[in-house]
């Protein structure tokens, strides 16, 4: 009691110091899964992601969905475990086999709450947990049969295959998922980047389709374990071996196929609704390309800024034609878009667009004033402690750096980086990322053209 | 099992402890012009979350015109006697600030997220515009029209919040809940500037302010800021509220929404108590549970029985908040299976509380929810805008934010027999309102009339 006491107290006397860089451990196992790890005991709690390279860009042909579904029925069922002991203390029964209902009560019992998903490159399973050893110990060992031991009961499958059939037809009569969907299709074809997953291509997968992806994805080699609280290092290593030393050995992903070049297109799609969504772009950027500050700075500027942006101020505050319209850059592993956005409505989508074209023009032929990047710097540099102000941040930022290989000093060195870029900078960056006649635009609902 | 309930009781042991030794409270000033500031240090990084919260929201609006606190939030930004319209969000900017703003039924909010040593400016720039707001008719008309926009996207093209705002014109007919946040699209192609200055000189007074400041900050020196900032700005005398009680229901309601959809959709909506004294109203409390036990996590009643089990659900879910100025509700929702009509699933979710009506809930169901509920309040802990938010809300609705911790305890005092006692009492056909999505394939959808006209 005396020592839980201490503990307490030693604990509400570590405080994050003021503009300290955050101390980042990373370390490789010997299995190969990548860990890093912050240590902060400033609240009795914990949490956690593995990230793998099981992301959608890994979808085989004809069976778009696939990765995603796979993430999602981790959690439908395990399989008992094959070793008496199981992870758990030597000379115990092997842990039984687990019902989708019993996973979920287990991590409810111990006041865990798991998360998970996957986009386009990574799946992702998470943890939020107490920090105190038995409640700890249960959800992450629970969370590595799930990682290990899936049973991806057939049943379930059709149960869940039923319900994303639903979602993927309530999805195309929306106009925004309808755009996003052709917006990617326009701008990478038959790249993994542009496959969506349609009602055919998921009612095609059978359980020995996720069998056989979890087992060539889920591998140990290719894990990254990101941790951040009250843990020290030896027990965040603990935690990381547990949740990877029973996945296997991964051979090596196929390469993927290039990005294709960008192409001036257009697509128009009508829809009942109200208002037109349009979404204009090409690929532009990948992690880690070292135009990534110059980009950030300027995009910033152009459209990324909210209400001090210039797509914002040309085409909401000045005309009223919005409520939303933003500019962003999407880095990936390989080259993720450029992207415009916004949604009007549908009498106003032409003039909207020719607002949206001149403000491009105008940026990408003159740049930024010195004001503008005065104002830039001012807040990205400024509202940088809201990026690491908290567990869940911290986390997200460390497990990007983690699955993207980004230097360990990222977070450390983003601000003055920030603070380096010219206009030139941001004209050069711009003009090799984003060429206006090689834009492809898509139109949803909106009048046709005169 | 054993070794299950022995993680419980440890967890609770260790949760008690911590929430004794390490939680800070709040603390509160007020001014002499009636404005109330909430601190809540939390040192754990160097950054601070503060609210400026309006006690008045779409509620205090009057037909006609719908909308106007929502339209008068937007305004907010376009201008002081000191600054140029947008420069308020420029400074901001410039500051490293992240902000926005917010409208409720009960309440109008406005936040900046910044680097500890930016309060103060924030503040100024917060009480310039309690106080010199400009209304510039031009820069009025071209921001209505972006509040158009925000309920074209947010509403008018979106189904399922067309059934939501269908449900609350249905169950509520002379409570102002009625009607919409951003109000009905003729009451916006209605508005003037006028309305909208009318609105802010009636209610934006430090009187029906709150300040909320959470983070690395000292709680005395807040204090001081705000007596600087807001000090001189006098309070108004507030117009009194009419309560606009809505009377009983004396039976069932239905409401069918058609809009272009894949697929249905149904909502039910049982009028409910809502949270007044914190010692007494263990019906609230109760109803907290019961949402908890129904949807409080993904192998809940509703999710189990009808989503993973009966397959009678693409989704389920349970909602009900006692912390409302004005009646609350208890709701059942869900989106039916393939080849389920929203009749059967409605049927299906009422069965699932009827069963707990009949037949109780465990001692082992309650205590899952209750530990999920406690520890939640370790895990807000990682997050001043969420505390800040937290308390805010509280404050809006009448119940002091030194009640927080209270509630909990009140939460974790509830009884299955008091779960099963609000089963039965609340969930008759008489206080139930029905909404339901009616899918209709997209090309069947008339096109929208010329604007200036509606259509619907």
């Amino acid at each position: 009691m005396k020592k839980l006491f201490l503990a307490l107290v030693a604990s509400a006397a570590l405080i994050h110091p003021a503009w300290a860089a955050l101390a980042i451990d990373s370390w490789t196992l010997a299995n190969g899964a990548r860990v890093l790890f912050v240590e902060n005991h400033s609240i009795p709690m914990i949490d956690l992601n593995v990230d793998f390279d099981a992301g959608s860009r890994r979808d085989p042909p004809g069976k778009a969905g696939l990765a995603a579904l796979t993430a999602a029925m981790l959690a439908r069922g395990v399989d008992a475990d094959s070793q008496p002991g199981g992870g758990g203390a030597p000379n115990t029964p092997a842990p039984p086999a687990l019902t989708e209902a019993q996973i979920s009560d287990a991590f409810a019992d111990t006041a865990a709450e798991r998360g998970g998903g996957s986009d386009a490159e990574r799946a992702s399973a998470s943890l939020r947990s107490l920090s105190s050893a038995a409640e700890r110990d249960a959800a992450v060992r629970l969370l590595a049969r799930l990682l290990a031991q899936p049973s991806f009961p057939a049943d379930l499958l059709e149960r869940d295959k039923a319900r994303t059939i639903a979602a993927i037809k309530e999805a195309l009569t929306k106009p925004d998922a309808i755009a996003s969907h052709a917006f990617w299709r326009l701008l990478y074809g038959s790249h993994p980047y542009g496959q969506e997953a349609t009602v055919a291509s998921v009612g095609a997968i059978g359980r020995d389709d996720l069998v056989r992806f979890h087992a060539s994805h889920y591998v140990a080699n290719r894990a990254v374990v990101s941790i951040i609280g009250d843990l020290s290092r030896a027990e965040a290593d603990a935690i990381a071996r547990q949740l990877t030393e029973r996945l296997p050995q991964g051979a090596p992903l196929p390469e993927l196929p290039p990005v294709p070049a960008a192409q001036r297109r257009e697509e128009r799609l009508p829809h009942p609704a109200s208002q037109a969504h349009i979404l204009i772009g090409m690929p532009a950027e990948v992690r880690g390309d070292p135009d990534f500050f110059a980009l950030t700075v300027g995009n910033y500027i152009l459209g990324g800024g909210g209400f001090v942006s210039r797509l914002t101020n040309e085409v909401r505050e000045k005309r009223g034609l919005t409520y939303g319209v933003y500019s962003a850059f999407m880095p990936m592993a390989q080259k993720g878009p450029f992207q415009i956005g916004l949604q009007t409505k549908k009498e106003s989508a032409e003039q909207a667009r020719q607002v949206v074209s001149d403000t491009l023009a105008a940026f990408l032929r003159d740049g930024p004033t010195e004001a503008e990047l005065r104002a830039a710097k001012d807040n990205l540099i400024g509202s940088f402690p809201l990026r690491i102000d908290n567990n869940r941040k911290i986390l997200a930022n460390i497990a990007l750096i983690g699955f993207y290989n980004l230097p360990l000093d990222y977070l450390d060195t983003w601000t003055a980086n920030i603070d380096k870029v010219g206009i030139a900078d941001i004209r050069a960056a711009f003009a090799r990322k984003v060429e206006q006649d090689r834009l492809a635009t898509v139109v949803v609902g909106g009048e046709a053209p005169k | 099992m054993k070794f299950q309930l022995r993680a419980i009781v440890l967890a609770w042991l260790w949760l008690g402890l911590q929430l004794l030794a390490l939680a800070a409270p709040a603390q509160e000033f007020q001014l002499a012009n009636g404005m109330k500031v909430i601190v809540k240090e939390d040192h754990r990084a160097p950054t601070v979350a503060h609210m400026i919260w309006y006690r008045t929201g779409a509620m205090d609006e009057v037909n006609g015109t719908t909308g106007v606190a929502h339209a008068l939030e937007h305004m907010m930004f376009k201008g002081t006697t000191h600054l140029k319209p947008g420069e308020f969000s420029r400074r901001v900017a410039a500051l490293g600030g992240r902000e926005n703003a917010f409208t409720s039924k009960d309440f109008t909010a406005y936040f900046q997220q910044i680097e500890k040593s930016r309060l103060a400016d924030v503040m100024a720039l917060e009480a310039d515009r309690m106080a010199n707001l400009i209304f510039d008719p031009d820069e009025f008309a071209q921001e209505i029209k972006v509040v158009m926009e925000e309920r074209r996207l947010r509403t008018d093209d979106q189904p399922l919040a067309q059934v939501g705002e269908a449900l609350s014109a249905a169950a509520f007919v002379a409570h102002p809940y009625h009607h919409p946040i951003v109000g009905w699209m003729n009451d916006l192609e209605n508005m003037t500037v006028a309305d909208a200055r009318a609105w802010y000189e009636r209610w934006y007074a430090p009187n029906n302010a709150v300040m909320v400041v959470a983070g690395d900050v000292d709680a005395e020196e807040v204090h001081q800021l705000a007596q600087k900032y807001f000090g001189a700005i006098p309070a108004k005398p507030l117009p009194a509220r009419k309560p606009q009680e809505e009377p009983a229901q004396h039976g069932v309601r239905r409401v069918t929404v058609k809009a272009p959809a894949e697929n249905p959709y149904v909502v039910l909506a049982f009028r409910a108590p809502r949270l007044t004294d914190v010692e007494r109203d263990d019906d609230a409390h109760a109803l907290s549970v019961l949402a908890a036990v129904l949807d409080g996590y993904d192998n809940a009643r509703l999710n189990a029985a009808l989503v993973r089990t009966g397959r009678v659900a693409n989704s389920v879910g349970a909602d009900y908040s006692g912390l409302s100025r004005g009646p609350a509700l208890f709701t059942l929702d869900g989106v039916p299976a393939a080849g389920v009509s929203t009749e059967e699933l409605e049927r299906s979710l009422r069965a699932e509380v009827q069963r707990i009506a009949d037949e109780g809930v465990s001692e082992a169901e309650l205590q899952r929810v209750k530990t999920q509920l406690v520890a939640s309040q370790i895990y807000k802990r990682d997050s001043i805008f969420g505390q800040a938010m937290e308390i805010g809300g509280f404050e809006m609705r009448g119940i002091s934010p030194a009640q927080i911790d209270r509630v909990i305890d009140k939460l974790r005092a509830v009884t299955p027999q008091q779960v099963q006692a609000v089963a039965r009492k609340y969930f008759n056909d008489d206080s139930l309102t029905v909404a339901t999505l009616a899918p209709l394939p997209l090309s069947e959808k008339k096109p929208a009339a010329p604007s200036g006209a509606l259509l619907r």
